[in-house]
């Protein structure tokens, strides 16, 4: 502000504003001198901005749009040279003339059939069929084997369909057929809670044996809640010996926690199937002692046992770090002073160490529930059938069944889930209570 | 330090002229890969110059498919079973083959009488004919299992089993265990009934399954003794039997065959050698070739004859084949169409049952 010049005495009955040299008024030269520095300042976090708006942002804006929007029922690509053409468009406009729970007529058999001709023709009955059968099971066959037919159909079409399968008069089937002709839906979040819509429209549950993402949210909860319980249990005294042990010793044991955790996540997985699997090291080592006989090997892994301990292991130093940092500082003399005013051991550290650690605990927790929360290769590898979670399942819609709308509903539920419990955490414990190193 | 750089030019050149000219073949892995690289790759490579490079996926059906749907093909030529074959055709997702590009067989025989019937369809041409079996440890069991109601029985044979995390072959077995003739199966497939009562089967052993994923799974589990018995494919069984002289037997009762075969993706980025590798690798030397690497049948007729001793030179490999004579007596072939449809369903439902 060395350039600013007072052209009037500060205390001018006037009132006349303050300029700088070249006349500005000095309110806004100050305030577009401090705009260059914010934009500059700007600039400089621009790149990391964009980084977390492209990688992150985007994505999940993406993810959570594909949750409730899947137009394979209206519209097909070419994969080859990637030309769109609306499909399914004369049933669409017969639904768009009559209102829902309408029988459906020989004019709503004959748009099918018509449909089902285009679809031939584009090879783009597989995706109908299998986009239907997201809502009703069962029915992606109904569609190519109708649409390889469906050339020799002659008039009247409604018998000639039913012909080729009773299963066209189902009106669950029409129902959803109605729902998929708008590409916007929320059914994909009915079907990730078990919960779909009858032939009248109406939420019901799935049938029992198809009954699976609920049991799996609740175990994927479950199971993290108790890898988090392992970790903080295994991790609270080793992090309390390496914050206690003088530097030189805490460093070699420091390295030990750290090495596991440079190694590759696959590597420590399979190391962990060569030590529990039934012919595996823990197996024959407790059969050469005589603990268990040769035909009583206990099953470790392939299962939620063998789940939890390669979790608890890998995501052991996600907890001992945080825990570590914040004890480290702590100064062993309040102990002390509270033993030599008369407290007992216990009472020492429950009133006086342990509330000082809550920081790291709750950073420690939070990191390993979220991480255990999301986990996918180690309970793939080992998981075998009961140890599976819901992770698993996402991967399974991601990779194999490729119903991406489904995978990203159940996602979208379980990023919610997550943020439910980060809200919960900082009302109880107060996020700017987090010390995460 | 002149010469390094000069070195690195030259190199990187190279490899810019060959990035023209190369061709990604994605398979199975393992025992599997191994007898393609060297039935096909090597002597394509030595023949036309062009790289092949190999890839590995549990079921390339899967990359594929997801490859071509978000547009992002990486992928040359993919070996897949039949149904997916049918399936990723009948969705687009794959380029057709014009058959006449195949070369005939040596005595004249156009591809389309040379080929096994059904072993050429709109976007695929079949090189091998394999099977589903299951497999057992000589020195695991006490006596020796000799049909798929053995699999079941856990009574008789205790201990873990092995089986593909998938409902494709694993109901069929159930049924045919439950006392289903081989011919009836899949029409009793097509009745909720019959999947009904092929879960029910698989329920009375499933709290001792270990599920497996990659082809080379089975055999690294029945080795290991984490499994009595296992399903496999039969190649796999072979070649660690008798290739690497592990104790294994197999089963033949109940086994399913099926086709492996050759596609390319839509959008495939280097489709003229995809279609310049299948031409090559399907003709009758080439598969007869591959029969000598593993067990599994060519898919030509004329490649029979040429079909000979196993690479360690003794081995004959006629018996070892799924479709020779003794192997035959109870076996069903691979119901291409029922899977084509209703894949999607019975893996959903195999999922929920999985997790329950």
């Amino acid at each position: 502000m060395a350039d600013v010049s007072l052209t009037s005495p500060i205390s001018a009955p006037t009132g006349a504003a303050l300029t700088t040299a070249d006349g500005k008024p000095l309110k806004a030269a100050l305030a577009s001198a401090q705009a260059r520095a914010k934009r500059r300042a700007f600039f400089l976090v621009l790149p990391l901005l964009l980084f977390v708006l492209i990688t992150f942002i985007v994505p999940i804006g993406q993810m959570l749009h594909r949750s409730v929007h899947n137009n394979s029922f209206t519209e097909h690509r070419d994969f080859g040279t990637n030309e769109r053409t609306p499909i399914m468009t004369n049933l669409g406009a017969w639904f768009d003339e009559n209102p829902a729970g309408t029988e459906p007529d020989e004019a709503a058999y004959a748009a099918l059939v018509a449909d089902l001709r285009g679809l031939r023709e584009l090879r783009a009955q597989g995706q109908v069929g299998t986009r239907i059968n997201y809502d009703v099971s069962g029915t992606r066959s109904l569609f190519t084997k109708s649409a390889r037919r469906a050339e020799r159909l002659e008039p009247p079409f409604k018998e000639a369909l039913l012909d080729v399968d009773e299963d066209w008069a189902d009106p669950e089937l029409w129902r959803a057929m109605r729902d998929a002709s708008s590409p916007y839906t929320l059914n994909f979040y009915l079907a990730a809670v078990d919960l779909t819509r009858d032939e009248t429209g109406a939420v019901v549950q799935v049938n029992e044996n198809r009954r699976v993402y609920v049991t799996l949210f609740i175990r994927t909860l479950l199971l993290s809640a108790l890898i988090t319980g392992l970790c903080f249990l295994l991790g609270f005294p080793v992090a309390h010996l390496l914050a206690t042990l003088p530097l030189r010793y805490s460093n070699l044991l420091m390295i030990l926690v750290l090495l596991p955790f440079w190694t590759s996540l696959l590597v420590r997985t399979t190391s962990w199937i060569v030590l529990l699997q039934s012919q595996g090291v823990v197996n024959d080592t407790m059969v050469a002692l005589g603990i268990i006989g040769d035909d009583g090997r206990v099953q470790m892994i392939y299962n939620q046992i063998g789940t939890i301990i390669a979790m608890t292991h890998i995501l052991l130093p996600f907890m001992v770090l945080p825990l570590y940092s914040v004890m480290r500082p702590i100064d062993p003399s309040y102990v002390r002073a509270a033993r030599s005013l008369g407290a007992s051991s216990w009472t020492a550290f429950r009133r006086v160490y342990l509330p000082q650690t809550v920081p790291g605990i709750g950073a420690g927790s939070l990191l390993v529930f979220i991480l255990a929360v999301g986990y996918y290769i180690t309970p793939a590898l080992v998981g075998g059938s009961s140890g599976q979670l819901i992770s698993n399942l996402i991967a399974f819609h991601m990779q194999d069944s490729l119903n991406w709308s489904l995978a990203a509903a159940l996602a979208s539920l379980l990023l919610g889930g997550v943020l439910i419990l980060y809200w919960l955490y900082d009302r109880l414990v107060g996020i700017d209570n987090l010390k995460l190193g | 330090m002149k010469k390094t750089l000069i070195l690195t030019t030259a190199l990187t050149g190279f490899a810019f002229a060959a990035s023209a000219q190369e061709v990604t073949v994605m398979s199975w892995g393992g025992a599997y890969t191994k007898s393609q690289v060297e039935a096909y790759h090597k002597p394509f490579m030595a023949e036309t110059g062009i790289t092949v490079n190999s890839v590995d996926a549990d079921n390339p059906a899967t990359p594929i498919k997801a490859q071509v749907e978000a547009g992002n093909v990486t992928v040359d030529v993919a070996d897949v079973e039949y149904s997916d074959a049918i399936r990723l055709c009948d969705e687009g997702l794959l380029e057709e083959i014009d058959h006449s590009m195949l070369p005939d067989a040596p005595d004249g025989t156009s591809p389309q009488d040379d080929f096994i019937e059904g072993a050429l369809t709109d976007c695929a041409v079949a090189n091998i004919v394999w099977s589903t079996v299951f497999a057992y440890n000589t020195e695991n069991v006490t006596s020796a299992p000799d049909s798929i109601d053995d699999f079941f029985n856990l009574v008789d044979y205790p201990g873990k089993r092995g089986m593909r995390k998938s409902a494709k072959a694993n109901l069929e077995m159930a049924l045919m265990a439950d006392g289903v003739p081989a011919a009836e199966v899949y029409d009793l497939l097509e009745t909720d009934e019959g999947v009904d009562r092929a879960f029910a089967k698989l329920d009375t052993i499933k709290d001792e399954i270990v599920w497996w994923e990659a082809g080379a799974q089975p055999p690294q589990l029945l080795a290991d003794g984490e499994v009595v018995m296992s399903t496999a494919y039969n190649g796999r069984i072979f070649n660690a039997a008798i290739g690497e002289g592990q104790p294994f037997e197999i089963v033949w009762d109940g086994q399913i065959m099926d086709f492996d075969l050759f596609v390319v993706p839509r959008g495939a980025p280097n489709k003229e050698e995809a279609l310049q590798f299948i031409a090559f690798s399907t003709d009758t030397q080439r598969l007869a070739d591959q029969a000598s690497w593993i067990s599994y049948g060519p898919a030509r007729k004329s490649s029979g004859a040429l079909v000979g001793k196993f690479m360690d030179g003794e081995t004959d490999m006629a018996p070892h084949m799924p479709t020779a004579e003794a192997n035959l007596e109870n076996a069903l072939v691979n119901n291409f169409e029922f899977w084509a449809d209703r894949d999607t369903e019975l893996s959903e439902r195999f999922n929920a049952w999985l997790a329950q």
